[in-house]
């Protein structure tokens, strides 16, 4: 048994930590995430020559690592800086064309962007209630449809989108010059997009891709629960220090005993978090991926509400400030949960797992 | 035992909503609806509109221009306001500043300050806390000083809600610092005209400006802009705080967001089906509804109490508490309902452009972030609980 990272990793971990506190400070960031493009393009390049990309991809694909660790290791830094660069589309990107055995160098190399196109506001989380069709024309195909919060969708080149296919999902290619896309801001920073699709012109990139996209899903949620234990620890860090700083009635208010408690309450869930979280990265890839992704999906929604809520509360009215930096982490933390699944959907999936 | 209102209590209830019926327009009970930040106008306009009915002032005293209703009225009138979709009135002058006045001002001062509450005429802002005095209210340092005639007063107010659009503030001020910290403050009123007053916003979570800093340097305020007496302001501060506490745990604004919640979670849909149909989120919606009913009788029995002996006691702080939690559970059940709808930024994506699931959802999100300050603001829940332990618990 060792919990530790390999060292190769550790490093990756440390670079990327330091490289994110020195380039990415979080004044900066509350300006990038707000405006388009929501992110920056000259952070994203850099982050791609640090080798972020190469580090979530496997070598069978070009990459250089592609576990559900490397990935929980980049993500958690990410999440530590509160980084709205659009680092998961890419990643389930490469997990599907990986699947499809397709060349990725050019998304590895940051020279073509992609982004993942499989939330429908009628089917926020379940593949199986995908409504966008393929239909075959001449040698290629069209989709009709469309795709809700493509996350990294505001600055995609190319969109990989899931749509039925016969009597199941496929993956298509969708160049974003053929199709109607309308990018915006979110609530809790960064960018995504509409996509209207209407008789679009498509590569087939997977067919018979349900597996693939599942997978994918699984990686895109260790993706998130691993930003959400980072930001979950600046977060408690940040609260634990102003508890320590605010003088009230003539005291730092962190001697007041219930607030104390409070504070040592969120620690707990947040290691409970990170263990669910290295979990569901040591099974990604497995047979029980899915399983153990749902598992850490819904404890990361339970513990991340409650150490965005607690830390604004503790902190009061300052946290509820744009510009203190909890109130962007708090509005990370709560908004994460509405991606690839939240917390009550995740619950349901466990529970599924009894009837079997 | 009966839960029920009088014929009169009824009849009045009839009375509010023909009112409001009539009165009430569209474009204003929509603009509530949807849950963005109302303009000056807009707020002003229904203020006039309640006037015009001698219905704005509800918690002062006839003679001074007020209704005359009971508790029970107040809280009728509350409701069916909610019900509506009526703006919230804004408080600071109705009702803190305006009870202050009649129990503490001079003749002279009530004579020139409460008709123009009632017209509109001044907007008031309230100027209590500071960066260093917050849930410590007393240790307030903003300070005003005499100089023949005038005070003059330096320091900084925060959180002045709607300060923006505010003519004038009523600030506690420390009149003198070497006594105890209650013993020295004063309630004085300022013109926020008078040169050296400066107005910064402070931009919220959810990126919504209704709060502010106010820096007062050299700021002089002629003398008789005192209430009541000289270093007695920490009994009006407390007055203020204590004496209006119908509505304090919004259970108007808690059964709107029922609504809601219920309303989205009938329009999103999750694995095929309405949301509202799946156990886990019905479940959710359901234990809120309880939490929600149990507090409209726990309400009404303390505004019970409060008719019977004349004053609120300090349970009012178990409303505070309990109120802004189910309506904190509920704003998050709206949000949670939205699922990805509720991502972006308001404003830019909604019916304009694209259709992003239901409508009037564009606020969502935000109005969940903007709404953590209730537990937080008017004496945060933990002071609440401080209050309780040692008023009720005697611990």
């Amino acid at each position: 048994m060792d919990f530790n990272l390999t060292e190769d990793r550790q490093m990756l971990a440390d670079t990327l930590t330091r490289f994110l506190g020195e380039k990415y400070p979080v004044e900066h960031r509350i300006k990038v995430a707000y405006e388009a493009p929501y992110h920056d393009p000259a952070l994203w390049d850099q982050l791609v020559e640090l080798g972020v990309l190469y580090a979530l991809a496997p070598e069978e694909a070009g990459g250089m690592g592609g576990s559900g660790f490397d990935i929980s290791v980049v993500f958690e830094a990410l999440g530590k800086a509160l980084c709205p660069e659009p680092v998961l589309g890419a990643l389930m990107s490469s997990r599907i064309l990986a699947a499809a055995g397709a060349d990725q160098e050019a998304l590895l190399t940051g020279a073509t962007k992609y982004a993942v196109g499989i939330t429908e506001i009628d089917a926020p989380y379940e593949l199986d209630q995908i409504a966008t069709v393929a239909t075959a024309k001449g040698d290629g195909f069209t989709l009709s449809g469309r795709k809700s919060t493509v996350y990294g969708g505001q600055v995609a080149d190319v969109v990989l989108v899931a749509a039925k296919h016969g009597d199941g999902l496929a993956v298509f290619a969708v160049n974003v010059n053929d199709v109607n896309v309308t990018g915006y801001g979110m609530m809790d920073g960064g960018g995504a997009a509409e996509v209207l699709l209407d008789d679009t012109l498509a590569t087939l990139v997977l067919a018979d891709a349900a597996a693939a996209l599942k997978d994918a899903v699984n990686a895109g949620i260790v993706a998130l629960c691993a930003e959400a234990v980072g930001a979950m620890d600046v977060t408690h860090a940040t609260t634990v220090d102003y508890l320590k700083q605010r003088k009230q009635f003539g005291i730092p208010i962190g001697k007041f005993q219930v607030l104390q408690h409070r504070a040592v309450d969120m620690l707990t869930e947040i290691e409970q978090a990170r263990s669910i979280t290295i979990k569901a990265a040591a099974e990604l890839g497995g047979v029980d991926a899915s399983r153990y992704a749902s598992m850490a999906k819904n404890m990361i929604g339970r513990a991340a509400r409650l150490v965005a809520e607690e830390s604004i509360q503790m902190h009061g009215g300052i946290a509820m400030t744009w510009e203190y930096a909890v109130s962007h982490y708090a509005k990370r933390l709560i908004m994460l949960d509405a991606q690839l699944g939240d917390t009550d959907y995740h619950l349901s999936q466990v529970m599924k797992g009894y009837a079997a | 035992m009966d839960l029920r209102y009088s014929k009169e209590d009824l009849a009045f209830r009839d009375e509010v909503r023909a009112f409001l019926a009539e009165h009430l327009p569209e474009e204003i009970s929509s603009a509530v609806r949807s849950g963005g930040e109302l303009t000056k106008a807009t707020m002003e306009d229904w203020h006039a509109i309640l006037n015009t009915r001698g219905w704005l002032a509800t918690i002062w005293p006839k003679e001074f221009g007020g209704p005359g209703w009971s508790p029970v009225q107040k809280h009728i009138f509350e409701e069916e306001c909610c019900r509506a979709y009526a703006p919230r009135i804004v408080p600071f002058g109705l009702n803190m500043l305006g009870p202050v006045l009649i129990k503490f001002g001079s003749k002279e001062q009530q004579d020139h300050y409460l008709p123009r509450i009632l017209d509109g005429t001044d907007w008031w802002c309230q100027g209590y806390s500071e960066p260093g005095a917050g849930s410590d209210l007393a240790s307030l340092k903003t300070r005003a000083e005499r100089d023949g005639d005038e005070w003059v007063i330096n320091g900084q107010k925060t959180w002045t809600t709607l300060g923006q659009h505010a003519d004038w503030i009523f600030c506690l001020c420390r009149t003198d610092p070497d006594v105890k910290q209650q013993a020295g403050i004063s309630f004085i009123l300022v013109d926020m005209a008078t040169p050296g007053i400066e107005v910064r916003p402070i931009k919220l979570i959810e990126g919504g400006h209704e709060v502010n800093e106010v820096f007062f340097t050299d700021v002089r305020v002629p003398i008789g802009n005192l209430v009541g007496e000289e270093n007695k302001g920490w009994t009006i501060a407390k007055f203020l705080l204590t004496h209006e506490r119908t509505g304090i745990a919004g259970v108007g604004f808690s059964m709107q967001a029922l609504e809601e919640v219920k309303a989205i979670a009938r329009k999103t849909m999750r694995g095929g089906k309405p949301l509202i149909e799946d156990p886990l989120f019905a479940a959710r919606i359901a234990q809120a509804e309880i939490d929600l009913e149990a507090m409209k009788i726990t309400n009404l029995r303390m505004l019970f109490k409060a008719q019977e002996q004349g004053a609120p006691g300090p349970e009012t702080s178990l409303l505070k508490i309990k109120g802004t939690v189910i309506n904190q559970e509920l704003k998050d059940l709206a949000r949670r309902a939205l699922g990805p709808a509720a991502a972006p930024f308001p404003g830019h994506v909604s019916e304009g452009n694209l259709m992003f699931g239901p409508a009037d959802t564009e606020h969502n999100a935000g109005r969940y972030f903007n709404n953590r300050k209730t537990s937080i603001f008017g004496g945060s829940n933990e002071i609440q609980r401080n209050i309780v332990t040692k008023t009720m618990l005697e611990l």
